[in-house]
């Protein structure tokens, strides 16, 4: 199996690791350098729930080849704690009650910090259509996505 | 067959061509949004090298050329959607894109890719080839670089399947500036907008001078191997009025041109019937509206 080594910044830190060239972004991730924030849910870009952002642009990092983030800069859910806007989308999560389970709420609020990124203001409707790679079986979603729209008006 | 065991990220165009010719057996890696569950699920399995285009410049960007505009095989569907000349000159690829799974799919799944897939539901297919697109393609099988170029309807031999040859690149995709009172639109049907696979789709355009519809160009999606030319569909269309008796004869040469088959996502005869019910609607759509 061929392995490569690859150098990128994974929340700010300058990060060098050895993978098989056909593992995904998100095995690297969890098992590789131990950031278990970002989970795996479906292994097929279903369910969002293992969005991360490579150089501030949210994608399925199970759909990423992890060679790809060579000299590039990935940020997981960890890497929010050090970001204001992520902060703030963290806090409106817990106060609107938007957490149940949790398994997806990592995915969720990093196409959260995609979304408020690209567009500050969104209606309800532009937050449903923003978070519709993002799958939660416990909510309902309102719940969400008011935590999305506080988070907008802060 | 021999399992992946090399890696190579070329930098230029002319190093990635030199490199497919010299290694053979290459899996092309791009956006990964296919190529990471397809061979997960051991449906595409890997060949002994597997090598990234995605730090080939050459390969990226939109401009405009002459009357067309040349979008860079890397392009994703996210930078496609935001780009000022496909919104001004190309408007339906921005509303093609916005049905195209979901977001974070849309920022890392390439045009380049969605082509060189082949997927008969593949969803810039059917509104490119409304578009007149042809593919452009490189290859170095000498000491010169040799480029040739395609209609995108040519390109699609089967399911996964194109006249992409072993040592090739497809490095753009030409999109003509369509002609004044240009009219098109895309309707891709499935069971959910967001990351669904489409059951049909339909691509119509054509101009629309004094009341008459000409140049018109039909295609159809996940009705065939391909997508395909709804060239009798045309053929009802062309030079006439949209008045209800040509809309009704165009829904039905659709209809009756389709030879779907029954999966999982849809029964042949449901596709056939949602063929005539969405060119009814989008002719009806299109005549309201001019």
């Amino acid at each position: 199996m061929s392995q490569q080594t690859i150098d990128f910044t994974l929340n700010g830190v300058p990060t060098r690791v050895s993978v098989p060239v056909q593992m995904s972004a998100l095995e690297m991730i969890r098992n590789v350098t131990g950031l278990t924030g970002t989970k795996y849910g479906c292994g097929e870009g279903e369910c969002g729930a293992c969005t991360i952002l490579l150089d501030g642009v949210s994608l399925n990092s199970c759909l990423l080849f992890a060679v790809e983030c060579d000299g590039r800069q990935v940020t997981t859910v960890e890497g929010l704690a050090d970001d204001p806007l992520g902060r703030k989308i963290e806090k409106a999560f817990v106060d609107a009650g938007a957490v149940q389970c949790g398994f997806c709420t990592p995915g969720m609020v990093m196409q959260t910090r995609q979304l408020l990124e690209k567009n500050p203001h969104p209606s309800r409707c532009e937050i449903q259509r923003g978070i519709e790679g993002n799958l939660c079986r416990c909510t309902g979603y309102v719940k969400i996505v008011d935590a999305i729209e506080a988070a907008s008006k802060e | 067959m021999t399992a992946l065991d090399n890696y190579v990220a070329p930098t230029s165009l002319e190093q990635a061509v030199v490199q497919l010719q010299e290694l053979g057996e290459v899996t092309i890696l791009a956006g990964g949004t296919d190529l990471m569950p397809q061979s997960h699920a051991g449906r595409v399995k890997f060949k002994r090298t597997l090598m990234n285009i995605r730090r080939i410049p050459e390969l990226r960007g939109i401009v405009r050329e002459g009357d067309a505009i040349r979008i860079g095989a890397l392009t994703t569907i996210s930078e496609m959607m935001a780009h000022p000349l496909v919104r001004e000159h190309l408007p339906l690829l921005v509303s093609a894109g916005d049905h195209f799974a979901s977001d974070q799919i849309r920022n890392a799944g390439t045009v380049g890719g969605n082509i060189c897939n082949a997927s008969p539901a593949g969803d810039t297919l059917v509104p490119l080839m409304v578009l007149d697109a042809s593919v452009e393609l490189a290859s170095k099988p000498d000491d010169t670089l040799f480029r040739r170029s395609m209609p995108l309807p040519e390109f699609f031999v089967g399911p996964g399947k194109t006249r992409l040859a072993p040592a090739e690149l497809l490095t753009a995709v030409r999109v003509p500036i369509p002609p004044k009172g240009f009219v098109a639109r895309f309707h891709k049907f499935g069971t959910r907008p967001a990351l669904d696979i489409s059951a049909i789709s339909i691509g119509v355009a054509g101009v629309l001078k004094d009341g008459k519809f000409s140049q018109v160009r039909v295609a159809f999606g996940a009705v065939a191997p391909t997508p395909v030319c709804g060239c009798a569909t045309q053929e009802a269309l062309e030079g006439k009025r949209l008045d209800a008796a040509t809309i009704a004869a165009a829904a039905k040469a659709a209809q009756d041109e389709v030879h779907p088959i029954s999966d999982v996502r849809a029964s042949a005869w449901y596709r056939k019937e949602m063929i005539h019910n969405m060119t009814k609607r989008i002719l009806e759509d299109v005549s309201a509206n001019h």
